[in-house]
């Protein structure tokens, strides 16, 4: 399937590229450096070391979803590379799945390890302290698993931008996206107060058309321990994949309509 | 047989959402036959790529239309017998030039073996077999040139379409470009190039077309449109200048 070399070839071209490995090595060095921040705090060690540490992966897979997705169609535009791939017998949207597909696939990576980075460090905190070492907060998964569908949200906004404007305005773009969607849900708890119609008509309407990327946030729950329903984590995760069908759904359309 | 139709082929950019702009391409009528070699001369900006884009899908036209082969370039199943190298081309520039050739032979839905055995095939066929390992950003502009010649044939095309294959090429270059053209000739394939380096054209086309702010003025064999004595950059220059 050609989607499939376009995928294995983005995430290729991706893993070389020296931006990536910088991004990746601040973030391990982040994570392992919280635990010097933990000794800074009496006891709750590991709840600080896991919420410096989610939030690092949170932070560097959306600079990373950001940076990668946003040159993902905009950069073979204005690099031309472009013309040759669709001079071949691949369709457009096979194309753009392809390279959506691949992405995932570098965020994927990417997430893993500094996942790893955090439960190492965590382990080395355990270890310092003389206590088992595998008592580790096995539930980071469940989080991680939630900030990864939320950088697939994103990846799809970063997309869908950069089939129609330059990767400086997609970036821009999408970081608006990101910035809102996650104050979008108290943005439309304000509203409700406010006494102009119109603002709270356009507040409301920010709230269901943006991405409400809150939902994701499952950090303090986690390590806090309170538990959550696996019946969120459907809804969540459902919503998550209607919302990136219907952006690629729309990058789709409009890519195939362009002209090079 | 016509392996490329043009028919009142017009393509005007939108300066708005409510105006178009000038015409980059008007009414242009254009056959080329099974087995030649067609040169499509043309100053800058007289709308060869935009021709070339259109034949190969990557544009739509504003009216008018442009086949290969009998369908539209925007049918994926007409584009595997062509192959196609853009001008000044960029690829992706962290591939070695064995995982480039492999990337887009793997485009034709083509088995492990068959794509290694053919990109190492076509590495030797361009002379980088040396660099087969090297990743495409060290490679040099001929280089690159060279690399694009691979892809534009990993698939055993019957149509090659080069747009400006000479461009930023030094004199050996020129030459091996032409030898490989007058090659695939040879074993029957079409091309079609565009060029505004007239010598080039010369001396490896069946015909040429001259095209000038988008109106194709003269086609036909070289000696057709030179009159006599005249070489064919006087009379390029005296078509585009006089307007046909």
């Amino acid at each position: 399937m050609k989607w499939r070399a376009v995928a294995i070839n983005t995430f290729r071209e991706a893993i070389r590229d020296k931006i990536l490995y910088n991004l990746l090595i601040f973030a391990l060095l982040l994570i392992g450096g919280s635990i010097l921040l933990a000794t800074l705090t009496l006891g709750e060690q590991s709840k600080i070391i896991m919420d410096f540490g989610l939030a690092s992966i949170n932070l560097f897979g959306i600079l990373i979803a950001i940076f990668l997705g946003v040159s993902l169609v905009s950069k073979e535009i204005e690099k031309r590379t472009l013309y040759t791939v669709l001079s071949k017998p691949i369709g457009r949207t096979e194309f753009l799945l392809g390279k959506y597909a691949g992405l995932l696939l570098t965020l994927l990576v990417n997430t893993s390890i500094m996942l790893t980075g955090l439960y190492i460090t965590l382990m080395f905190n355990q270890f310092r302290w003389g206590l088992p070492v595998l008592s580790v907060e096995h539930h980071l998964i469940t989080a991680v698993a939630m900030i990864y569908l939320e950088l697939a949200l994103i990846t799809a906004v970063a997309l869908l931008f950069s089939t129609f404007t330059t990767t400086t305005l997609s970036a821009i773009f999408t970081l608006s996206i990101y910035v809102i969607g996650h104050i979008s849900g108290d943005l439309a708890a304000m509203g409700d107060k406010l006494a102009v119609k119109s603002t709270v008509i356009l507040v409301k309407a920010i709230y269901y058309i943006l991405p409400n990327l809150s939902n994701f946030d499952i950090k303090g729950q986690v390590v806090h321990k309170v538990p959550i329903e696996p019946i969120y984590f459907l809804l969540t995760s459902s919503y998550a994949v209607l919302y990136i069908t219907l952006l690629i759904g729309t990058a789709a359309f409009i890519f195939k309509r362009r002209d090079f | 047989m016509e392996v490329i139709k043009t028919v009142g082929l017009t393509k005007a950019y939108s300066v708005d959402l409510f105006q178009t702009g000038p015409k980059a391409l008007d009414h242009l009528d254009l056959e080329i036959q099974e087995g030649e070699v067609f040169g499509f001369l043309g100053p800058n900006g007289a709308g060869k790529t935009t021709t070339i884009k259109i034949l190969i899908g990557l544009m739509q036209p504003t009216s008018g239309t442009a086949q290969l082969f009998g369908k539209s370039g925007d049918h994926a199943e007409v584009r595997s017998k062509i192959g196609f190298l853009a001008e000044s081309p960029y690829f992706y520039e962290y591939l070695t030039a064995l995982e480039f050739l492999a990337f887009y032979r793997q485009l034709f839905g083509l088995s492990k073996n068959d794509i290694k055995g053919r990109s190492s095939a076509l590495l030797k066929q361009v002379g980088l077999e040396s660099s087969a390992h090297l990743q495409l950003r060290k490679f040099s502009k001929g280089m690159l040139q060279r690399i694009g010649i691979a892809q534009a044939l990993i698939n055993d095309p019957e149509l090659v379409i080069l747009d400006e294959p000479m461009s930023g090429l030094d004199p050996i270059g020129r030459k091996e470009m032409r030898e490989l053209i007058l090659m695939l000739k040879a074993q029957g394939k079409t091309i079609f190039f565009s060029s505004h380096i007239i010598h080039d054209v010369e001396m490896v086309c069946d015909r040429v077309g001259i095209l000038a702010h988008g109106k194709l003025l003269a086609v036909g064999r070289i000696n057709e449109i030179t009159s006599e004595k005249e070489t064919l950059e006087a009379s390029f220059i005296r078509i585009v200048q006089g307007g046909g």
